[in-house]
């Protein structure tokens, strides 16, 4: 990869990074409602993954997605706005934290029904092999998401019909408080994808370059296999499930023992010792997201309310 | 008489009944090690074990569909919703099963089980997460549905509905936790489906039920103020309706509205009002109004959402207006 488009990677993360830790402050201050999912910890995740797909490709998560939102390229002025609930939001301030989208960045959305979305991703890439093109549709979710029916119907869906689907669970070792090893059948996910004859295999996600290259590869065999593909990330939240967690059920020096392998201080040692740049550059990108966070609260806060007459736009087509 | 919130009522409920037969037990998403998404299970891990309070995968068919066949060999599991959103992801069982399957089968076997679920808008979880389709689930015999406004009925339904030997719904209302009232002490039981007054008055009837009746006490609390004396009657079980209280008061107040959370078309209000005009029509005096919510999906936004739901200010401008 390229030291420009590396640079990039470590700006989207340190992107992510800052404007959840804004958004929880904005949280805390009662400005954002309804249940927020901070993404920090995973941030390599959705940064490796995404940077390996093409724009025509098809992005769909759970409701875990302001990462996933920025790394689509949705600014962080819209994802703050639609977190105060703003007009100027990706979905016009009536989604919230848990509903980014914009498809004509080909993000099809968070969605907050457990596996709900998964069918639906099964569906995206039904459309385009209908239309008869090689788009591939890269569908996140969760470890806990695994056990639910929904996901093992649209596994096998997209297996016995051959549909571009990149399935991505990023195992972040918890389902709310619930273990992995505590909610399913079997701890590595990616066994699952065995019983559905799909090909699968598994990386860490803390390493964003680790993440590229798997997604790379994995995303490539969908596309000229036109089958589907399943990969576990490995991975971990840092924060609490949602706001106000009481977390009681892991203990703190395993959270401690994770953020040892924050993803954005691996990625900037490895930058720096590969001497793709130096710290002070690094530096300058992390006081450059100030900056752009700051800016995106400010026209979050500054864009317009909704009025009453909104709650009856955008219910049917026609 | 203690003074607890709903939310206690609710634990002391499960942990009587617990301690009273050992085939109750508890099944849902976070009840066990998390305590309850709604701290309502709090403790419960510790006292009871894991064999009773069982953590699931995230998996509602799983959940009530095991907690049926548990039923049907006389256990008596109480299924937990984390929010009755997820019920549409349950729906076969909660629709197509539990309530069908002794008919069905010519009563060999019941179903004795309960499932609790939270519903509710007002805390800006966006549409999927926000809904009060009560009226839905009210819509199918052999389910009962019973939604309780006071820390009082909350504790003498559930542990009736424990004790039932029928698949019950039970719903709760995710902003009704803290919500403080008089319980008895000691023991008591209130019977599944009977609607009750639950404030005399003599000018208007207000129907309605679970945070319809938190709303039409602050209203009616208002409407005193200018002399117009509400009577408020609470259903506490949407199924099987019990319509004598309303209509009681009804013949005397000869006017009512229905107030409800959910969407008005096709709802609670919807079978009341006809009720009334079937059983009550010589005894109308102005048309009957129904106060729900907006006909949209509701919104994130906070103001707009508030903007979507009744409002006590609905109520008392629905009050004055049958009263023309
Ligand atoms: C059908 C359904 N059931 C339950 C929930 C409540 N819920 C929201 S997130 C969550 C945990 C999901 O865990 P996982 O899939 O591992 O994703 P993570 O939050 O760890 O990213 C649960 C139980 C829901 N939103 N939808
Ligand atoms: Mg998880």
């Amino acid at each position: 990869m390229k030291k420009e488009q590396q640079l990039d990677l470590y700006h989207q993360m340190v992107l992510i990074r800052r404007v959840e830790e804004r958004g929880a402050e904005l949280y805390q201050q009662g400005k954002i409602g309804g249940f927020m999912h901070l993404y920090i910890g995973q941030e390599a995740v959705s940064t490796g993954l995404i940077a390996a797909r093409e724009p025509r490709d098809r992005i769909i998560t759970a409701y875990r997605d302001h990462g996933v939102a920025l790394n689509c390229g949705i600014s962080a002025n819209e994802v703050m706005a639609e977190l105060l609930g703003k007009e100027t939001g990706t979905s016009k301030g009536k989604g919230g934290s848990m509903h980014m989208a914009d498809t004509s960045k080909n993000m099809w959305g968070g969605h907050a029904i457990v596996g709900g979305h998964l069918p639906i991703a099964s569906g995206l890439a039904l459309g385009d092999q209908y239309a008869g093109n090689d788009n591939v549709t890269i569908c996140m979710f969760g470890d806990g998401a695994t056990n639910i029916g929904y996901f093992h119907e649209a596994l096998n869906l997209a297996k016995t019909w051959g549909l571009r689907v990149l399935w991505v669970c990023e195992n972040n070792q918890y389902g709310m408080g619930t273990a992995v090893e505590r909610a399913s059948a079997v701890t590595e996910i990616r066994q699952k994808a065995e019983g559905y004859g799909m090909k699968n295999s598994q990386v860490d996600g803390m390493d964003v370059m680790k993440v590229y290259e798997a997604a790379k590869e994995a995303m490539d065999y969908v596309r000229k296999e036109g089958q589907p593909y399943l990969l576990e990330i490995d991975t971990y939240r840092f924060r609490g499930h949602s706001m106000g967690d009481p977390e009681r059920y892991r203990k703190q020096e395993e959270v401690k023992k994770w953020q040892e392998n924050d993803p954005i201080g691996i990625f900037r040692k490895q930058l720096i010792e590969k001497k793709a740049t130096t710290a002070k550059a690094l530096d300058d990108i992390d006081a450059g997201v100030d900056n752009e966070v700051n800016k995106a609260v400010e026209f979050a806060e500054a864009s317009p309310e909704l009025t009453v007459e909104d709650l009856y736009t955008d219910i049917y087509a026609e | 008489m203690a003074k607890i919130t709903m939310r206690e009522a609710i634990s002391q409920a499960l942990m009587e009944e617990m301690d009273r037969d050992p085939a109750v037990f508890i099944m849902g998403e976070e009840v066990g090690v998390w305590g309850g998404t709604y701290a309502v299970t709090k403790g419960f891990y510790d006292k009871y074990g894991p064999q009773r309070i069982k953590d699931t995968p995230i998996a509602e068919n799983a959940i009530i569909g095991a907690a049926i066949g548990a039923a049907m060999v006389g256990q008596r599991p109480i299924a937990e919703l984390m929010t009755i959103n997820f019920a549409f992801s349950a729906m076969d069982y909660i629709i197509n099963q539990a309530p069908k399957l002794r008919y069905m089968f010519g009563g060999q076997f019941s179903v004795p089980m309960v499932i609790r679920a939270v519903g509710g808008g007002g805390r800006q979880l966006g549409a999927t997460h926000s809904q009060t389709p009560d009226a839905v689930f009210a819509h199918f015999p052999g389910l009962k549905v019973v939604s309780p406004g006071t820390p009082e009925d909350a504790k003498g339904l559930l542990k009736s509905a424990i004790r039932s030997n029928d698949p019950i719904l039970f719903i709760e209302h995710a902003t009704m936790y803290q919500v403080r009232g008089e319980v008895p002490d000691g023991e008591y039981l209130i019977p599944i489906g009977q609607s009750k007054i639950q404030r005399a008055g003599r000018d208007v009837t207000i129907v309605t039920y679970c945070k319809g009746l938190e709303l039409s006490m602050k209203a009616a609390d208002e409407l005193a103020k200018e002399d117009i004396e509400a009577e408020i009657v609470d259903l506490r079980t949407l199924r099987p309706l019990d319509m004598g209280p309303v209509l009681e008061s009804f013949k005397k107040t000869n006017r009512a509205i229905v107030v409800e959370e959910g969407w008005k078309s096709y709802g609670v209000g919807s079978e009341i009002v006809s009720r009334i005009y079937e059983e009550a029509f010589d005894y109308v005096d102005a048309p009957i109004i129904r106060v729900a919510q907006k006909e949209v999906p509701l919104p994130y936004n906070r103001a707009l959402e508030q903007a979507a739901l009744p409002q006590v200010h609905d109520i008392i401008e629905a009050v004055k207006e049958v009263l023309k």
